[in-house]
């Protein structure tokens, strides 16, 4: 008997028995790269668990485990979620997208859900957030704010989910400041609070008075409040501790209407492979409180924004636009399709430095 | 009055003794542990150590075994010949990255040709790659005294670094939409470290791993190079005086540990891995050092320690999975053995005992 025959007659059986023994209880699990207590990306997608619990109380057993390396610990821990009767599983990282197409291939009739990557299968679904649209509403208020005219941007790694944001807070910046200038130092990493807080020294040195970050920890924030004159934004998370200042607003991941649906659809048995990028209008993205440190009509005007782009009558990349190298990108009115933004990797002109290859 | 005096000779009894003991304080204080986070300390402590052997799915478990602890036993035998001669390389987790990217970028370079010579070139290149990045600090040291500790721990941030660019930029799959990490080796089958049974966890790496084991044993027990390593260790003054010289045996330690962590490397991302990507190293290079001390540098003790690590970290998984215990606590959990075993160390070197009250 193959191997992997072997692991779905296990899956079988076990999934016949915890049937028998409790009909109506859906087992979902989820695989965290970071701890829950990062205080952002991993921090939010528990909040989702957390909801998923609340919402459907008896209904619904969740397991987690955090801080798992991707790769083949991913996949181990993906399979023994399976094992041990998963009815879904939701898999966290960019990472994990090849652990979960294999763990997915032996479990037949587990469904599983992988964050911000592009493979789907039968019962793999991929979902992600257009975070660049919370970029869009940070560029605004960024480019009003700054009184240097320097905004520095903390990167973690030169791929298309950064860029873009890179890009939607910079067309943003420049649209009500024409001066404004960004300032972007790679930290290479996604947390790492010794690295981000030099990141954001060094910014801050350059003479940077806003500091956007897309990374997860709070570490830049607590060399913004240090310096003083600096605002910042959380990032995936709230980061409210920070507020009113230097915190003066954030893009917050929310997770939970998601995960809600998601598990609701294997209960109704209606659940099929779906890739799914929502934003401000469903609700996926947050835009947290505008501080007062803010003045009014910069908040009711990043506010406008934000309702404009939720309602879907804005799009934050529309043209004209040309790239870095002055070539044309969008026409007038034109906007950009999901493919060109899902694998940007070019900047927007006017920005500054090269993408790092 | 309890006094610790030194023992004429180090005791063999607590040398075989210590692990045990360090094992069964790390149950017991683990457990309180556990207790004090409010899981039941003998469920949580049954669950690591007995679920991944015995339990209901061991026959997934099991092979799972093999898979995470090759890497540790290859790369702990490499570092264990060092460290009995004095020679501390700390920087296997960077030999390791290094055997990874050299190796996998090997592969690569042939895709999507299929050859049987593809594989082997591979594994070449991967113990060059280790070996490489190891003479590194080996060569500063021989010509400049510089500290070996210092210069392979820091050169593991470099590999990192480059570990990230390789995944951005050389290696990145060019079909991944712009997105990190290399093409994945497992859908490219000359490259592919595959099973050599389907579900029974043997790799080549595996393979490998018991190969070392044996070489370093008849190393040290029947061949000059190892009585050589062994007297270094033991008694500097005497090696000096037959003939050992310091700069050989520096080149060979580091040469050899870096080639079994570049190995170590090309097997993980050849197979249970698959793809050169930003994180792909996740600390075998600095366990390995735990893996060798627990097994007290002894190539049989290193197979036994790389197994019982091997078992914290898969059980502690199911733990996490199935009591909900957080993975932080696994960590102390680990971490309390190492503690554990160099604490009791003392008593293979000291005795204790009651001093008289002595009048002055």
């Amino acid at each position: 008997m193959k191997f992997t025959s072997l692991l779905a007659t296990a899956a079988m059986a076990l999934g016949l028995a915890t049937g028998a023994m409790a009909e109506d209880k859906t087992k979902v699990g989820f695989v965290y790269v970071g701890p829950v207590g990062d205080g952002g990306w991993t921090y939010e997608h528990n909040q989702g668990r957390l909801a998923v619990e609340e919402h459907f109380g008896d209904k619904v057993e969740t397991v987690f485990v955090e801080s798992v390396p991707e790769g083949p610990d991913a996949e181990r821990v993906m399979t023994q979620m399976a094992l041990e009767g998963a009815d879904l599983i939701f898999t966290t990282s960019f990472g994990y997208m090849d652990p979960t197409i294999n763990v997915a291939k032996k479990f037949p009739k587990v469904k599983f859900e992988h964050a911000t990557g592009y493979k789907q299968a039968e019962n793999v679904s991929v979902y992600s957030a257009r975070f660049y649209e919370g970029r869009a509403v940070q560029g605004t208020i960024a480019g009003r704010m700054t009184k240097s005219n320097i905004v520095g941007y903390i990167g973690s790694y030169p791929i298309p989910e950064v860029i873009r944001g890179i890009n939607s807070a910079f067309i943003h910046a420049r649209k009500v400041n024409p001066d404004v200038q960004f300032k972007i130092v790679w930290a290479y990493t996604w947390f790492d609070p010794a690295k981000e807080a030099d990141a954001a020294k060094v910014l801050i040195e350059q003479g940077a008075d806003v500091i956007l970050q897309h990374t997860d920890s709070t570490a830049p924030q607590a060399a913004a409040q240090a310096a003083g004159n600096v605002i910042t934004f959380g990032q995936a998370s709230d980061m409210a501790e920070y507020a009113p200042l230097p915190r003066v607003s954030s893009i917050i991941d929310n997770w939970a209407p998601y995960y809600i649906a998601r598990t609701q659809a294997v209960m109704d048995g209606t659940w099929t492979s779906t890739s799914t990028w929502d934003g401000i209008g469903p609700g996926m993205v947050g835009i947290g409180e505008i501080s007062d440190a803010v003045p009014a009509e910069v908040k009711a005007e990043a506010l406008a924004l934000k309702d404009a782009i939720a309602s879907g009558a804005y799009h934050p990349f529309t043209g004209p636009l040309k790239k870095q190298d002055g070539s044309d990108w969008l026409a007038e009115g034109e906007t950009a399709d999901d493919g060109t933004l899902a694998g940007m990797n070019f900047y927007v002109e006017g920005i500054e430095g090269d993408i790092p290859n | 009055m309890i006094v610790l005096e030194k023992r004429p000779q180090p005791s063999r009894a607590w040398s075989m003794a210590t692990p045990l003991v360090a094992v069964l304080a790390t149950m017991f204080f683990g457990g309180l542990l556990f207790a004090a986070l409010g899981k039941n300390p003998v469920e949580a402590i049954g669950t690591i150590f007995w679920e991944p052997l015995f339990g209901e799915y061991a026959f997934y478990y099991r092979p799972q075994l093999l898979v995470k602890g090759a890497p540790l036993v290859l790369i702990a035998i490499g570092l264990s010949l060092g460290f009995r001669a004095g020679i501390w390389n700390i920087g296997a987790e960077g030999q390791y990255i290094m055997g990874a990217i050299v190796g996998a970028g090997v592969g690569l370079a042939f895709y999507p040709m299929e050859a049987f010579y593809i594989f082997p070139l591979m594994v070449v290149a991967g113990a060059l790659g280790g070996w490489a990045w190891a003479m590194i600090p080996a060569f500063l040291k021989v010509r400049f005294g510089t500290n070996e500790i210092l210069v392979s721990l820091m050169l593991v941030y470099v590999a990192e670094q480059l570990l990230a660019s390789m995944s951005l930029g050389l290696l990145k799959n060019p079909e991944g939409f712009g997105f990190p990490g290399s093409r994945n080796l497992q859908s490219y089958g000359s490259a592919h470290n595959a099973e050599l049974i389907e579900g029974s966890g043997m790799h080549w790496g595996v393979v490998a791993a018991l190969i070392a084991v044996i070489f370093a044993y008849v190393l040290l027990n029947r061949h000059m190079t190892g009585f050589h390593i062994r007297l270094t260790g033991e008694a500097p003054r005497a090696a000096r005086f037959a003939g050992v010289r310091p700069a050989r045996l520096i080149l060979f330690c580091l040469g050899v540990s870096g080639a079994l962590a570049g190995l170590a490397g090309l097997f993980e991302v050849s197979g249970p891995s698959g793809q050169v990507s930003i994180d792909f190293n996740v600390g075998y290079g600095f366990t390995a050092i735990i893996v060798a001390f627990l097994g007290r540098l002894h190539p049989v003790g290193i197979l036994l320690a790389g197994g019982l690590m091997a078992l914290t970290y898969i059980g502690g998984e199911i733990a996490q999975g199935s009591l909900g215990l957080p993975a932080a606590a696994i960590q102390v959990f680990q971490g309390m053995l190492l503690f554990f075993l160099l604490a009791l160390d003392l008593l293979t070197n000291y005795r204790i005992r009651a001093a008289r009250k002595e009048v002055a």
